[in-house]
């Protein structure tokens, strides 16, 4: 078990003949995750890497049966990308582009109600599901396979946790990049539920960063209804308000939206938040000793 | 991206949304001319500038004859004004809006923004106009109304007359006040605003719905279909290195601190702030190079970085996904061979390519401290800069 993506799902590129997206999708296959086909309008009949390429995505996922897709596409398309793939009825869709207009995302989401596909991102690091399945730009490498589950708003921090979990000797059951956007597909409560009913996850560290509101609520949410472990890391504490930093969503405004009230909703809910984030291993290490789940989670 | 209220207000003006009329100016004769055309008994100068509280900081005068308009212009143009949202250093003024006056009735606030927690744009509304947006949240909120909008169906007419029987508008200014918000919202959805906050909205003695003020900020993600917000762009009103980080398209925020940060990933970034602070130090930048960095945007970055005289060393903390390590290595090397780096420079390499950025490092010839890991590079450059 694991969440979301697994050995057999089945996945699609969107943008396959874009350098990026080609490089990834090399690497993604070298990972071993099943890459049954790319989508490039007008290029359809070719083929890349050994990669079939298709005009269109119901075409694409006729051919393969794929469930899922990965969007490289440019932001000025990204947005016309993931309606298509929810259009085909995809299972899921991760959209990795970053600079998409919020604007684009709102209808987006409008257009995705009520439809089955789930959408990771975007301008995210994308799913991964150790020695399974690889879906995005994360390094592979770092990952092992075990029972923390990851969920973060920030690429490179996920790695960053990741990589402290292996170095630690805690393989991860799989780490979701939920992105920085503003307006995104998946949020931490998702995620959350995923990770609560999935057998193979024990606990969960969950990375926020400043701006909005979406780690209190997740963290409501985890007193209200989870049994595992979390703890969490919260980017931006020494942030200048009114500055946006990096991350469209990534902002205090109004007094709102401070790592410093994140940290105190955190806490309060029972999620202990690591000080710095050279610690967010740690902080799980002592958090699972005394939930006497160390010895389940120590995978190597 | 933010623009100025004359600005925002001609923008309103060519969707049929109602402001006063008014006219730029660059210096005094402009004002006075600017004035003479609009021919009003009371005109308005007011100090355009990218901040808001200009009112209470004296960059708005009312002014009663041409001479008047005259002496303010004299008087503000060239002045550095300090408001709360400046910074102690302030902004110097140099264009004014020349406006007519009017008679005000009553003053409202209309804002639209959008709802992370819908995922949809939301009109906000109340009777507390010419405060402070975030002070009526805070003290009375229930005095803000809402309306969330469905984008397939846009503002309805049935949520505009709600707002506006919420707030009291006078019934004789209905009709034109609904027809404000709609326009409004048409302004929102067709430039990518990010921000269209109109305070005051005042209602005047003849029963006129007029936006006083304007404040638009649109989204930078979409400015490559919005090519005439993009022209308004103020480069006076920016930050220089911000700008030149731009070019680079680089995401660039400087700090007061002495320590340099070239990091990849907003959040990472941040964490590395943070983390620098936790060990004593202080960031002198935010700065994302962002994924798919070129040689020359390192570079560029890395130039930068040296071009801020505050800074006595340099922490890179790079974990590569969609960046390779090697990219970022050949980027270091090219930047502090071209600029003759003589400060402290602590890196710290993990992710895709990481042994061949190493190995570029280590060939370079440069005298680089390698770091371990985020906390080791902090601890040593915060200990390099003492």
């Amino acid at each position: 078990m694991s969440v979301y993506v697994d050995k057999n799902t089945k996945v699609i590129v969107q943008g396959i003949t874009g350098s990026t997206a080609l490089f990834h999708a090399k690497q993604m296959l070298e990972y071993g995750t099943q890459i049954v086909g790319g989508v490039t309008p007008g290029k359809g009949g070719t083929e890349v890497e050994g990669i079939s390429v298709y005009n269109t995505v119901e075409e694409a996922v006729k051919a393969t049966g794929a469930n899922a897709s990965v969007i490289y596409v440019p932001a000025p398309f990204a947005a016309d990308a993931i309606m298509e793939a929810t259009d085909a009825e995809l299972d899921l869709a991760i959209c990795i582009t970053e600079h998409i207009p919020v604007l684009d995302m709102v209808k987006v989401k409008r257009y995705m109600e009520g439809k089955k596909t789930r959408l990771v991102g975007p301008n995210c690091p994308g799913v991964i599901t150790p020695d399974e399945c690889k879906i995005g730009i994360m390094p592979g490498y770092i990952h092992k396979k075990g029972h923390i589950g990851v969920v973060s708003r920030s690429g490179t921090l996920t790695y960053e946790a990741v990589h402290q979990l292996s170095e630690a000797g805690l393989g991860q059951s799989t780490a979701v990049g939920i992105g920085g956007d503003p307006v995104n597909g998946t949020d931490f409560i998702d995620v959350l539920k995923a990770f609560e009913e999935d057998e193979d996850t024990e606990a969960v560290i969950m990375i926020g960063e400043i701006g909005g509101t979406a780690e209190e609520e997740a963290a409501e949410w985890v007193k209200a209804n989870m049994s595992k472990p979390v703890v969490g890391f919260i980017g931006g504490r020494t942030a200048p308000p009114g500055k946006r930093m990096g991350h469209a969503g990534a902002i205090i405004s109004g007094g709102k939206g401070t790592a410093d009230e994140k940290i105190r909703v955190m806490n309060e809910c029972g999620i202990e938040v690591a000080e710095t984030p050279s610690v967010m291993g740690e902080t799980l290490i002592n958090v699972l000793k005394s939930s006497d789940l160390y010895d389940k989670c120590k995978t190597h | 991206m933010n623009i100025h209220e004359y600005q925002g207000k001609q923008i309103m003006r060519d969707f049929g949304v109602a402001v006063p009329n008014g006219h730029v100016a660059y210096n005094v004769d402009e004002a006075v001319e600017a004035a003479e055309k609009l021919g009003t008994d009371v005109t308005v100068v007011k100090a355009q500038i990218h901040a808001g509280g200009r009112g209470n900081a004296g960059g708005v005068k009312i002014a009663k004859s041409l001479d008047d308009v005259r002496t303010y212009a004299e008087e503000l143009l060239g002045k550095t004004l300090v408001t709360h949202q400046t910074g102690s250093e302030g902004k110097e003024v140099k264009r004014l809006l020349i406006e007519e006056g009017c008679d005000i009735k009553n003053e409202y606030y209309v804002g639209l923004v959008l709802d992370r927690n819908t995922s949809r744009v939301t009109m906000m509304a109340s009777e507390e106009g010419g405060t402070e947006i975030e002070q009526v949240a805070e003290e009375t909120p229930e005095k803000i109304f809402k309306e969330v909008i469905d984008p397939v169906v846009g503002l309805t007419p049935f949520q505009a007359r709600r707002l506006a029987f919420n707030i009291n508008i006078p019934k004789e200014s209905l009709s034109k006040a609904v027809k404000f918000m709609l326009g409004l919202y048409d302004v929102f959805m067709k430039k990518d605003c990010s921000i269209a906050e109109i305070n005051p909205l005042v209602t005047t003695g003849e029963g006129e719905v007029l936006a006083l003020d304007s404040k638009l900020n649109f989204d930078d993600n979409a400015l490559f279909r919005q090519k005439d917000i993009a022209d308004l762009r103020d480069l006076d009103e920016e930050d220089p290195k911000e700008i030149e980080a731009s070019k680079y398209d680089l995401s660039y925020i400087a700090l007061d601190g002495n320590i340099g940060c070239m990091v990849n990933g907003a959040g990472l970034a941040m964490a590395t702030m943070d983390t620098i602070k936790h060990y004593g130090g202080e960031p002198a930048n935010f700065l994302d190079v962002g994924g798919g960095a070129s040689k020359e945007k390192v570079t560029g970055a890395f130039k930068l970085i040296l071009s801020d005289e505050n800074v006595n060393g340099i922490f890179v903390n790079i974990f590569g996904g969609i960046m390779k390590c090697d990219v970022i290595a050949e980027g270091i090397v090219a930047a502090s061979k071209e600029v003759g780096l003589e400060l402290p420079l602590v890196v710290r390499l993990e992710g895709t390519n990481v042994k061949e950025g190493k190995r570029i490092l280590d060939e370079s010839g440069l005298n680089i401290t390698a770091a371990d890991s985020m906390a080791d590079g902090a601890q040593k450059i915060v200990e390099f800069v003492k």
